[in-house]
């Protein structure tokens, strides 16, 4: 078994197709829906985690890919700027999964680690340089 | 044993002076004693970098053809309302100054992307920045409008002048109701979700120096990357909290007054920031050199975490409402561990004070001290003591009545 965190960018003629639940169907994987969001005219944006064979899991990533679904790693979603970041904590405060967290107690060093980040977003706005950003 | 300050920049222009950081001095003093350690170190450097709201810049753009008045009229930088209640030419920003048509709390909580502070760091860059003039015309100032971009180059004077810094010691905010609030000290979970503090602790400049002993009006300071002064004591200045036997007030207690050429500071340590549902603000980065004049002074600069205690207070309903509750007291160890217990519950801490670059601020100081860059001043005179000050008062409110 394997698990993935990948961002679905759907061409707005997808959107309104029956997709994602394929996965389950043909490729036995269960998923977790981290975030969604589908705008009229739009571009839909899904942020999903995959469970299940991992063979099974790059097949659904093909499936996906060939019905028009641009596939991306989640990671590539949240970028800290670091030119920007203060290495304040108020991030640190309100991340759910400690994906932004104090690297050394001793310098009180704020880092980000993007495995464990699930695009919830919530550290967007209170990061106060806003050196927090979202890339899809 | 005791030193001058003029015996200490001799050493420092010769390039002998001893010097190191406040976070340095806690394993010098440990291992050599307070008496030895006097007689070696001659400067303790300290460093904060944190947001402090009352905090801003003037300037003089020089005059146009035909000449302006902006006193008594309208400005605007880049949108955001600058004081015009002076003369022709001066201007002064405020950190906390938001564009008129800044949408603000209307839809709870707001964003507050842009304002005074980030007016300050994008002049600091060297950007160009858009000001809009209305003024009123007069014989002599005969000019209504101006609508012109200006740069930091070609502005006469560009001073910052914060009336409230550098905070000797702060509260840690925590939230009881059982919403998300926003302040000043960043987002707060409901239900004690997190407690955020702000406070370089050990670096803090006047956590090592609590009596300001050594930093009073005319210090020379380390401001925005650049020289500053302490020009006076800063506002809310209260000398008189409880402090610890050490000395290491319990409460927020004392502030500075900085005032520097803005022209020789650097963006990187002055930063606009939004606090978003609060407003913006300015995260300034301040460094004070101690002189060790004597073992009083040494002992009082190796301060540690674990000897500096703050108060925690509800930021739902105690701070907000002028009550004087606290809910305990923890150190800055206990802060920094990430984890405090309140009410009986483990809550996860943050600091909105960078103690990473706090420790940049005071090894730049230090280095800079060390190469004969940076010498140290005899304060002019000294800021008020718990016996002088006057207590500080809550606003005492009398209600104008209609036809009174």
């Amino acid at each position: 078994m394997a698990e993935k965190k990948v961002v679905l960018i759907f061409p707005k003629q997808k959107i309104d197709k029956p997709i994602v639940y394929h996965l389950v169907k043909d490729f036995n994987l269960t998923f977790n829906i981290l975030k969604a969001s589908i705008t009229p005219d739009q571009e839909g944006h899904m942020a999903l985690e995959l469970d299940g064979d991992p063979a099974e899991i790059e097949k659904g990533i093909k499936f996906l890919k060939e019905q028009g679904v641009k596939v991306e790693p989640l990671s590539k979603d949240i970028k800290v700027n670091w030119d920007k970041c203060v290495q304040c904590g108020a991030c640190v405060a309100i991340c759910p999964t400690g994906a932004l967290y104090v690297k050394d107690s001793k310098t009180m060093e704020v880092a980000f680690d993007a495995d464990k980040c699930i695009a919830c977003e919530l550290c967007i706005r209170p990061c106060p340089p806003r050196a927090i950003e979202v890339h899809f | 044993m005791t030193k001058t300050i003029a015996e200490i920049n001799e050493k420092i222009k010769k390039g002998q002076a001893v010097v190191v950081t406040a976070e340095e001095i806690i394993e010098i003093v440990a291992q050599k004693g307070a008496a030895q350690a006097a007689k070696e170190v001659d400067v303790v450097t300290t460093g904060t970098f944190g947001p402090m709201c009352s905090s801003g810049a003037y300037f003089n753009f020089g005059h146009t053809k035909p000449k302006i008045k902006a006193g008594g009229g309208h400005a605007y930088l880049n949108n955001v309302p600058a004081y015009t209640g002076w003369a022709a030419v001066d201007l002064y920003i405020g950190a906390a100054a938001l564009p008129k048509d800044d949408p603000r709390n209307k839809i709870h909580p707001g964003e507050f992307t842009y304002g005074g502070s980030h007016v300050i760091e994008e002049l600091v860059a060297g950007k160009d920045v858009r000001l809009q003039i209305e003024a009123y015309g007069t014989d002599c100032y005969p000019r209504k409008h101006l609508d012109s971009w200006i740069n930091i180059k070609d502005l006469n004077e560009a001073v910052l002048f914060n009336t409230r810094n550098a905070y000797q010691n702060y509260n840690v905010a925590v939230n009881l109701s059982g919403k998300t609030i926003y302040t000043y000290l960043g987002t707060l979970k409901p239900n004690l979700g997190n407690a955020n503090y702000c406070s370089a602790g050990q670096l803090s400049p006047l956590l090592n120096d609590p009596f300001l002993k050594t930093i009073g009006i005319g210090t020379r300071i380390w401001l925005g990357g650049g020289i500053g002064y302490v020009a006076w004591q800063g506002t809310q200045f209260n000398p008189k909290v409880s402090r610890l036997e050490s000395g290491v007030p319990k409460r927020p207690a004392q502030t500075l007054a900085v005032i520097g050429d803005l022209k020789q500071m650097s963006p990187k340590w002055l930063k606009g920031v939004s606090f978003v549902g609060y407003g913006t603000t300015l995260t300034v980065g301040i460094g004070i050199p101690i002189p060790i004049l004597n073992e009083e002074i040494i002992k009082y600069t190796a301060v540690r975490d674990q000897d500096i205690l703050a108060a925690i207070v509800d930021y739902s309903d105690a701070y907000p409402q002028g009550k004087p509750d606290v809910l305990g007291e923890v150190n800055y160890a206990q802060l920094k561990s990430g984890e405090i217990t309140v009410n009986g519950k483990k809550v996860p801490t943050a600091g909105i004070s960078s103690y990473k670059k706090a420790l940049v601020i005071a090894d730049d100081l230090k280095q800079k001290i060390k190469k004969g860059d940076f010498l140290l001043t005899e304060k002019v005179a000294d800021l008020p003591s718990a016996e002088t000050a006057p207590a500080p008062k809550p606003f005492n409110e009398r209600p104008v009545k209609e036809g009174k």
